[in-house]
């Protein structure tokens, strides 16, 4: 759910960051806030276990600058990948505005992938919401490692399993250097900002 | 769950109502909140050096999980959400379906008070966002 605040101008919103344990959410949200300066970035939050692994989400909260004399508030969430935590998941999704789903490229991860979709769709439904209305990019991450011994996936495979029905955007990135993590985050938060206010009339 | 669009007036009206409640019987903080973690109104003395954004995405992940750990025991929800500190005591309330209000009070405030102020707050506060 956006928060519009009419008195001060400022739209906040939600966007949250899914796919299965490892694939590199965190390492999405560790990027964004190293490369950011400290006016557009607040303080990341991050609740884990011992072994690096989110335990109930990361949050990292943006200041994007003005739209129409709005002034954007994003909040970056990821959830915990894990499959043991799908409560957690569904309890992050409360309110979602935008979702960037990341796709692993490890052939290891291959049905992985396609539960952790399955269980978006499932969690937003318990919201009554589905991923077809929330304005939604997809991320496949991982591509630095096609090119080493270590088998993966082609991105045919991964479009016919994520993307057919979906239908939207695709980002390549490697998280860990940084590629494609902002070109993800801008297109994101470029439709989320439109959805909201075109819902509430504000353009 | 429908965004919340926030006017003036509603925020205004929604402030005045909690200082008069709570920041007058001596609460240091207290924190209008809905269920995603956004922040609809802050109020208090201690607002400054308080790091609320994340003190508002934690409460209501704090707050949604304990309402499903109250499922998972047959209860609808639990009336009562504090915790308690060496000087500083947290308490958390649902308002409305949407919105949690957090108070945060020292010892010179007791819980008794907090309960009886949050339950007339959340009545005003339901009928201004009710308004809108
Ligand atoms: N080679 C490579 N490794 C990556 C990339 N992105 C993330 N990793 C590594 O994958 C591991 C898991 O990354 P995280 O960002 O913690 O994964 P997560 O999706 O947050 O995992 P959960 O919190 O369990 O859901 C870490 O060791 C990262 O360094 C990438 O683009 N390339
Ligand atoms: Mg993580």
């Amino acid at each position: 759910m956006a928060l519009i605040n009419l008195s001060k101008r400022e739209i906040h919103c939600k966007i949250v960051y899914y796919g299965s344990g490892r694939c590199g959410k965190t390492t999405n949200l560790l990027y964004i806030y190293n490369a950011m300066n400290n006016k557009a970035r607040g303080k990341m939050l991050t609740i884990e276990t011992k072994g690096e692994r989110t335990l109930f989400f990361d949050l990292l909260p943006l200041n994007l600058g003005k739209i129409n004399g709005f002034d954007i508030r994003i909040q970056l969430y990821t959830v915990p990948g894990q499959t043991i935590y799908k409560a957690t998941r569904k309890l992050v999704l409360k309110g979602v505005d935008g979702l960037v789903f990341v796709a692993d490229y490890l052939k290891v991860r291959h049905e992985k992938n396609i539960e952790s979709l399955q269980d978006l769709r499932r969690n937003l439904l318990e919201h009554n919401l589905t991923l077809e209305e929330i304005p939604t990019v997809l991320q496949f991450n991982k591509c630095d490692m096609v090119p080493t011994p270590i088998p993966t996936l082609t991105r045919e495979e991964l479009e016919i399993d994520l993307n057919r029905e979906l239908n939207t955007k695709i980002f390549e990135a490697a998280a860990t250097k940084g590629i494609g993590v902002f070109e993800t985050l801008k297109e994101i938060s470029k439709r989320t900002v439109h959805y909201v206010a075109t819902k509430h009339l504000l353009t | 769950m429908a965004d919340l669009v926030l006017t003036t007036s509603i925020l205004e009206e929604t402030r005045i109502q909690i200082e008069n409640t709570l920041i007058k019987a001596g609460v240091n903080t207290v924190l209008l909140i809905d269920e995603a973690g956004n922040i609809v109104v802050a109020c208090g003395h201690k607002t400054d050096n308080l790091d609320t954004i994340s003190l508002a995405a934690l409460a209501a992940a704090n707050f949604g999980a304990t309402s499903q750990i109250a499922k998972l025991i047959g209860e609808d929800d639990f009336a009562l959400l504090f915790h308690k500190g060496e000087k500083d005591s947290i308490h958390v309330a649902r308002i409305g379906t949407d919105l949690i209000l957090v108070t945060i009070f020292g010892d010179n405030v007791s819980l008794g008070l907090i309960r009886l102020r949050v339950a007339q707050l959340a009545k005003s506060i339901e009928k201004t966002f009710g308004q809108k």
